[in-house]
């Protein structure tokens, strides 16, 4: 962003003011990461005897080793595995059937084109929690359950990639197109030598978007996985908690959630760029 | 829109489609028919016959005390949740926007909640109001106020508001930072000349030029708590205590797989479709300017 230095920013006094209403903003915002990741770092016997230390303890390593070695249910190590495997199962399943149908769509005319554009548009509409339990009998009938398939293909029928690529589409100069049939190029060539290479940022944009959608999915892994190796990490940590009166083991399901937001987290701050292109794009 | 320029053949496009198509039909079209054709039968306890009941299931739900309820619970939860996250960012996008350098470091700063998937945001609220071992609940009770949102369905709602608005302020905040720079500074500052104060300035020009923005956020915020807190609530409260926190989407999945009662469950997904429809047309009706399909 540029500098600024017109006469409506504050200086001196106000200035500090409003450094100081930011960081009480901050300071909102990561106080539950914050006392998480203390809890993470101390003994079950400072947890439960409350109030709880606010500084960090010296059982990193032992909460954290045995949350990722053996957790609660099943290993948070295995829990991240299958996390990694939906979510990049999710993000780069959708960029690939979306890239192909927006193609098709922008750049030919056949019949039935309106129609199936319009089907495409219609599944923008519904979320996977609305026909939810249709959906699991689908999955259930096809055995997908406790399988990777199953967590990663029914969440790949939602329309917004497609829609995102066919609004770039929309604005690549037809010269580009006009001169490769001209050259005599199949459509195809056109599409691997010319729009793929055009649609880099966009495609990465989108990854960091989908992929944030595919780890944080809740409900549906918690429907179709009942093995808790087959678990996802966001959707593990609610089962680490015992059904009864007993004390949950806060060390280590605080360990569990600090592990579960971390890729996700890494992602949005490590591509910021990326990520706010693609949070503006997905919504315009 | 229609592209000047295309390719000819009407195979090689069906079989660039078919991925989608095939996933769409699978796990979309058919699901979604069939969630309307079950939503006109009752199956009996066993699951082996069903029985014809036309519109039955949506005139027993809406004669149905708890459906009601659950209605004004969700809206309820949805005007807190968009008013406490909208208004959270709203403040803070004003203050970032007043700096003139640093605003990258607390963009920086305050976007990564939005990463905290709901369920887990809604373990680390859960932890902080826990009624034996919560550090809030337990300053709250040193205060005198004897937090326990497993008993109190208002408190239970609070927590679940919280919780969902708490990464949600991230997103809004972007959004709410990037509308106010697009404001040219040359109009604040002559009515800044003209002796209005920040407080004029806000209530006659920031907000109405903010205000696509805002209806924006308004429509996208409705959305995200009606379909997508359903992690937030069944992590703290499971729809409890006493259906005080049963938003539809909850009870859709509660009726459904806990309660095994498909017909009334399907019938529920009828309806919330259409409320996806009227959200969708609304927000379509919106962005049309910007957006020519």
């Amino acid at each position: 962003m540029a500098q600024r230095s017109g006469m409506v920013e504050k200086r001196g006094a106000s200035h500090w003011l409003i450094h100081a209403g930011m960081i009480l903003g901050v300071v909102i915002i990561a106080f539950p990461i914050w006392l998480a990741f203390v809890a993470s770092t101390v003994t079950q016997s400072d947890i439960i005897s409350p109030p709880m230390p606010l500084w960090p303890g010296e059982h990193f390593f032992e909460n954290y080793s045995k949350a990722l070695v053996s957790g609660i249910n099943a290993p948070v190590g295995r829990m991240l595995l299958n996390s990694t495997i939906m979510a990049l199962g999710i993000a780069l399943g959708k960029i690939f059937i979306s890239i192909l149908s927006a193609f098709a769509i922008v750049y030919f005319r056949f019949p039935g084109r309106r129609l199936f554009f319009w089907l495409i548009f219609l599944t923008l509409m519904l979320p996977v929690e609305v026909r939810i339990v249709p959906t699991y009998q689908v999955a259930a009938n096809f055995g997908l359950l406790n399988s990777y398939s199953g967590l990663i293909f029914p969440l790949l029928a939602s329309a917004t990639a497609t829609f995102l690529f066919r609004q770039f589409f929309m604005t690549v100069p037809d010269e580009l197109a006009e001169a490769a049939r001209v050259d005599g190029a199949r459509p195809m060539r056109f599409f691997w030598d010319i729009l793929l290479p055009m649609s880099r940022t966009n495609m990465a944009a989108l990854f960091v978007i989908l992929f944030i959608y595919g780890w944080n999915q809740y409900l549906w892994p918690l429907l179709i996985t009942t093995d808790p190796e087959m678990n996802t990490i966001v959707m593990g940590i609610k089962q680490m908690f015992p059904s009864g009166d007993d004390f949950a083991d806060w060390p280590v399901i605080m360990a569990t959630s600090i592990l579960a937001m971390l890729p996700p987290v890494i992602v949005v701050v490590g591509m910021q760029k990326l990520f706010i292109r693609g949070l503006v794009d997905s919504e315009k | 829109m229609e592209k000047r320029v295309t390719f000819k053949g009407w195979l090689l496009p069906l079989i660039l489609l078919t991925p989608q198509i095939i996933v769409s039909a699978v796990f979309f079209f058919y699901p979604a028919g069939q969630a309307v054709w079950q939503s006109l039968f009752i199956p009996d306890p066993f699951g082996l016959r069903s029985q014809f009941v036309g519109l039955g299931n949506f005139e027993y739900l809406l004669g149905d005390p708890y459906y009601r309820a659950s209605f004004v619970t969700t809206a309820i939860f949805s005007i807190l949740v968009t008013v406490v996250s909208m208004g959270m960012a709203l403040w803070l996008a004003l203050l970032a926007d007043r700096l003139i350098k640093g605003s990258g470091v607390y963009r920086t700063l305050l976007i990564w909640p939005y990463a905290v998937a709901p369920a887990v945001a809604g373990v680390l609220w859960l932890f902080m109001f826990n009624t034996r071992v919560g550090v809030v609940s337990w300053y709250l009770g040193l205060l005198g106020y004897d937090w326990n949102h497993v008993l109190n369905g208002s408190e239970a709602m609070g927590l679940v508001v919280v919780a969902s608005s708490w990464g949600r302020i991230s997103y809004n905040f972007l959004f709410f930072l990037a509308g106010l720079q697009a404001i040219p500074r040359s109009v604040i500052e002559a009515a800044a000349i003209d002796g209005a104060h920040f407080w004029t300035r806000f209530r006659t020009i920031v907000f109405p030029l903010l205000s696509p923005t805002t209806f924006f956020l308004l429509v996208v915020n409705v959305v995200y708590a009606f379909f997508e807190t359903f992690g937030v609530i069944h992590t703290i409260t499971g729809g409890g205590p006493q259906q005080s926190t049963t938003i539809l989407v909850y009870k859709v999945f509660s009726d459904g797989f806990v309660g095994q009662d498909l017909g009334s469950s399907a019938a529920q997904s009828v309806i919330l479709l259409f409320v996806v429809g009227i959200l969708t047309v609304v927000q379509f009706k919106f962005i049309e300017r910007r957006v020519h399909y």
